[in-house]
């Protein structure tokens, strides 16, 4: 039988993870997918587990100084139900799962999950997002794309909890978020496409673009989006090609029970194509 | 084994469970709440749905040890009720039920949807039901029946 705490405070909860480095479950719906066993039985944990989806201290969400902070209690329906929250997050978590599973999950699961096909993780990239790792002996900040190292592997020591995620300010005049799927409700990515942008006076003044469950980890390349600064329509026109051919050379998606990875690589690029399109007729 | 405390169909409630174990488990096999299915148990078929909170849930999902003083609600509660009765009519009356093993959930659904909004439009219906599947219907009928009840229930959710 495995062994299960249910501190009072995040203190306790700190102490329980530093002293018995039991797994934290907030929403359980990866974890208990996961360990799952016939009905009737006991899910098979292979190690302590630690419920965190009570405590209060992880439950806020809030505009601050550096940017909108979303405690690691969260729900998935909460986020989707906060204005302060950017566009493209709003969109990729109105369509993860269905109502009943984001009443359950979190944000901080999705991200600890370090799934490649992970959709709010495509998202927090192209947003800059950082996640804060607090233990009794303090807390660290690191970025999302730090945090996740690979699938299923992630930055996280065995006496840190995940207890906020930091999303910096900024504004995009142009944001664009697909999800390809099997159908609209309860699928896995066959990939997730994130990119965002902002213009000023005709010029690119800001451009980010993700590309989820087409690699080990998420796709982003600073490379790229530094060249696509300070280009105008023309000029974006005349590189609409090389970009292309970047990100081609960027993306590796795999074959498996989803997808294959020639049709990943073809819609990834198509939706590409199509944002830096409209981004031409709009700049 | 611990004691686990929590609000059950409006009644306080008490009892030893493993806290790993599911709540679908505690309810349907300790408790014999059987309105509540296990289609998958894995959160894709919403048979299990129950109320936590006030907020849709896959019972399957949930360990028992995360419903401390929680409030949970399933079917059995609500068949009697006002809002039970409206929605279990309207399905009734609009052929929602075939074999029935998906109708305990789906009426969940209904409530929760109801509950938060009076007179919601086909595309939130469709969207709150997104995570309940039937096999049978083809979801015209269900989807009409939560239609009727919101016409019928004005006022009471």
């Amino acid at each position: 039988m495995v062994k299960t705490y249910r501190p009072e405070n995040l203190q306790e909860a700190l102490r329980i993870r530093r002293e018995t480095h039991a797994v934290p479950l907030a929403g359980g719906t990866d974890l208990m997918v996961r360990y799952r066993s016939w009905a009737g039985t006991l899910p098979k944990f292979p190690w302590p587990v630690l419920f965190i989806n009570h405590l209060t201290e992880l439950k806020t969400m809030g505009l601050r100084e550096d940017g909108l902070h979303i405690g690691a209690g969260v729900t998935l329906s909460e986020i989707e139900r906060e204005m302060e929250a950017p566009q493209a997050l709003r969109a990729a978590v109105s369509e993860m799962a269905a109502p009943a599973l984001r009443n359950l999950g979190t944000l901080a699961g999705n991200i600890c999950n370090a799934s490649p096909a992970g959709d709010a993780v495509c998202v927090l990239y192209a947003l800059d997002a950082q996640v804060v790792l607090t233990s009794l002996s303090g807390a660290r900040t690191v970025s999302v794309m730090d945090f996740i190292t690979g699938p299923g592997r992630k930055d996280l020591n065995d006496d840190e909890l995940m207890t906020d995620i930091i999303i910096p300010h900024a504004n995009f005049s142009h944001v664009s978020y697909r999800k390809v799927g099997t159908r609209k409700a309860n699928a896995l990515s066959k990939m997730s496409f994130c990119a965002l942008a902002k213009t000023k006076l005709g010029r690119i003044d800001d451009v980010r673009i993700a590309f989820g469950a087409v690699g080990p980890t998420v796709v982003r390349s600073w490379e790229t989006e530094k060249k696509l600064l300070g280009m105008d329509a023309d000029d974006l026109k005349d590189h609409l090609s090389a970009i292309h051919d970047d990100y081609d050379a960027m993306i590796h998606p795999i074959d498996d029970q989803r997808s294959t990875a020639v049709y990943r690589k073809q819609v990834s690029l198509n939706l590409l194509d199509q944002f830096l399109q409209n981004l031409v007729k709009e700049l | 084994m611990s004691t686990i405390t929590f609000r059950l169909n409006e009644k306080n409630i008490s009892l030893e469970a493993d806290p790993a174990s599911r709540l679908l488990d505690l309810l349907r096999e300790d408790l014999g709440l059987s309105a509540v299915k296990e289609g998958c148990g894995e959160g894709e078929c919403g048979a299990c749905s129950v109320l936590k909170d006030g907020v849709l849930v896959n019972s399957c999902m949930v360990p028992v040890g995360t419903i401390e003083h929680c409030s949970i609600e399933t079917l059995e509660g609500l068949r009697e009720t006002d809002e039970g009765r409206c929605i279990i009519e309207a399905f009734a009356d609009t052929g929602a039920v075939q074999c029935g093993f998906c109708t305990p959930g789906m009426v969940m659904a209904s409530i929760a949807l109801l509950r938060s909004n009076a007179r919601p439009t086909l595309e939130e219906i469709k969207v709150a039901l997104s995570g309940n599947l039937c096999r049978c219907t083809g979801y015209d009928m269900i989807i009409k029946g939560v239609q009727l009840a919101a016409e019928r229930g004005d006022g009471i959710w």
